[in-house]
């Protein structure tokens, strides 16, 4: 009998089955102890934070999104058992250690100034104009030991308080906005919005317009895919799942 | 002769007028000044808070910069760092030294960028103005195409390049220093009993009637020598007395507007450089009307 093809989706399915339907305990060789919270969970080896917490029986609603390292939900903080550093990570994206004594950080609290880069100036000083606090800057590095993406914040920020704005947009341009640089910042600063702005700036003012995109909109407007969008609408709920499937099958996961 | 620069953020963002004259006339002079990569802020006001060390982290970080471009080849063997900005200057000074007449700190800091290489305590910290009196006036003024007769202009110094006196560069009661330039390139120099008076520094921020009065007090004595221009090399001096003196004149109707400029600005007019590289358009108060007048200026 030919060997079933395993699909991508079936692929990821069986990634997540532990989580998803349990562990057999005795199926586990290896085991870590990490601390929640200050309370102690033996949890197998090899998972990744996220992962251990729902092992140890927590149901996340928050520091919860994509589980692919993308969304910036799962800040975590945590040190070594032994160690003095205060480590960070997100917890999708980070294998459980022994004696990890962890929190998770589901929410930074940050002030989000009002733009309408509509109506901004592509001029050096407008970052300090909404983002006063980045002249307090005093050049620490926390906020890139910090990142989770090893991004060069520090750099970012000091180049937003110069006003180069594409510096800041290349620097940060993998920012995945969890917010811990804020968190750990001595000057306060939020610097993810920081560099939020300065991309959004860079993107409008900086760099040429996309010619594929505005062409792209503009067969758009024509109603150029408007058949293919009517096809799909009217497909039952059946052929849509398998369309879904087909898509799913032949594209690439995140 | 090249020689690591710190620029600082001003003047990227609103003293790019004092950049771009003095890289420029730095070119006639054969100083090349090679920008530090990846310079952070000089620290912005020395931290005199005995405890306060993480304010010595922005400067010493970037005299690691300096070290390390000595390192890489971008400069040879040249461990003085050149800054425009007087607040850069000052600062940058005043933490070197500090940290070197401290070992502790030295230490303390150096294993809190434990990620940088550590600093070695080489690097030294000059002032533009003292790069060219090392040069000597004299060979600035072999460079002057435009001399700047009949211009008769002030130096103001405020506190930054002469005190404390452990970090200054001219006599902090009565420096010559600025004097001495702009008699190079040919200026008719006007004395000014308050040059070294304060500016009124960040007051500006929280009070700037007061600054505007301070402002009004250094133009006017100027002025009564006979002064129809002030120079200075701190961006935050010019600020406070340029910019202040739209409250000048609300607060005394009959003050008549006076141009501040940097002192790069005369000596790019002075070389005849390109008008591009002047920036006057940058000035608060408009210099060329001036300029014209005396036929420095097409």
């Amino acid at each position: 009998m030919a060997e079933k093809k395993i699909s991508l989706m079936d692929t990821v399915k069986q990634a997540s089955k532990g989580v998803i339907s349990g562990i057999d305990k005795k199926d586990v060789e290896h085991w870590v102890e990490i601390y929640f919270l200050g309370k102690a969970y033996q949890v197998p080896a090899g998972l990744t934070i996220m992962q251990a917490l729902e092992y140890a029986g927590y149901r996340l609603i928050r520091s919860c999104g994509c589980r692919a390292g993308f969304c910036g939900a799962c800040s975590t903080v945590f040190r070594r058992k032994g160690e003095y550093k205060l480590q960070t990570a997100m917890a999708c994206q980070t294998r459980v250690e022994d004696g990890m004594y962890l929190v998770q950080i589901p929410f930074s609290p940050a002030e989000k100034p009002l733009y309408d880069i509509e109506k901004e100036k592509y001029e050096a000083s407008v970052f300090l104009k909404y983002f006063p606090e980045v002249a307090r800057c005093v050049s620490c590095n926390t906020c890139t030991k910090a990142c989770p993406q090893d991004l060069q914040v520090m750099d970012y920020v000091q180049a937003a308080l110069k006003g180069d704005y594409k510096q800041v947009a290349e620097l940060s341009f993998e920012c995945i906005q969890c917010g811990l640089c804020a968190i750990r910042c001595p000057a306060e600063i939020v610097q993810y919005h920081v560099a939020q702005f300065g991309r959004r700036m860079y993107g409008k003012y900086g760099i040429p317009r996309e010619e594929n995109t505005e062409k792209r909109v503009k067969e758009i407007k024509n109603g150029e895919f408007n058949k293919k969008f009517e096809e799909i609408m009217s497909l039952s709920e059946e052929e849509l799942r398998s369309v879904y499937t087909e898509q799913q099958n032949t594209r690439e996961v995140y | 002769m090249k020689i690591p620069y710190f620029p600082g953020c001003t003047l990227k963002t609103t003293a790019k007028n004092f950049e771009i004259s003095a890289l420029e006339v730095s070119k006639v002079l054969d100083i090349e000044l090679v920008e530090l990569p990846k310079w952070n802020c000089c620290g912005t006001v020395t931290s005199l808070t005995d405890d306060d060390l993480m304010h010595h982290l922005a400067p010493i970080r970037d005299l690691i910069r300096v070290e390390e471009m000595n390192e890489s080849g971008l400069v040879d063997n040249e461990y003085r760092v050149v800054a425009l900005c007087t607040m850069c200057f000052n600062v940058l000074k005043r933490s070197n030294q500090r940290i070197k007449e401290r070992p502790d700190e030295f230490k303390k800091l150096n294993d809190f960028m434990y990620l940088e290489k550590d600093y070695q305590g080489k690097t030294e910290v000059i002032h533009y103005m003292e790069l060219l009196r090392d040069l000597d006036f004299s060979k600035v003024s072999e460079k002057v195409k435009n001399p700047l007769k009949g211009l008769k202009v002030s130096p103001y110094y405020g506190c930054l390049m002469l005190r404390p006196k452990e970090v200054g560069i001219d006599d902090p009661e009565s420096p010559t220093i600025q004097a001495d330039l702009l008699g190079a390139i040919g200026a008719d120099v006007i004395d000014n009993p308050f040059k070294t008076r304060c500016c009124g520094s960040y007051q500006t921020v929280r009070d700037k009637y007061t600054v505007a009065e301070l402002a009004y007090d250094i133009i006017t004595r100027a002025r009564k020598n006979g002064a129809e221009m002030i120079t200075s090399s701190c961006p935050l001096c010019l600020f406070n007395l340029a910019d202040r003196q739209k409250e000048v004149m609300e607060l005394h109707p009959e003050f008549e507007p006076m141009p501040v400029l940097y002192f790069t600005q005369l000596m790019a007019l002075a070389f005849g450089l390109d008008e591009k590289y002047f920036g006057f358009e940058d000035n608060f108060i408009d210099p060329r009307p001036l300029l014209r007048e005396k036929g420095l200026l097409k």
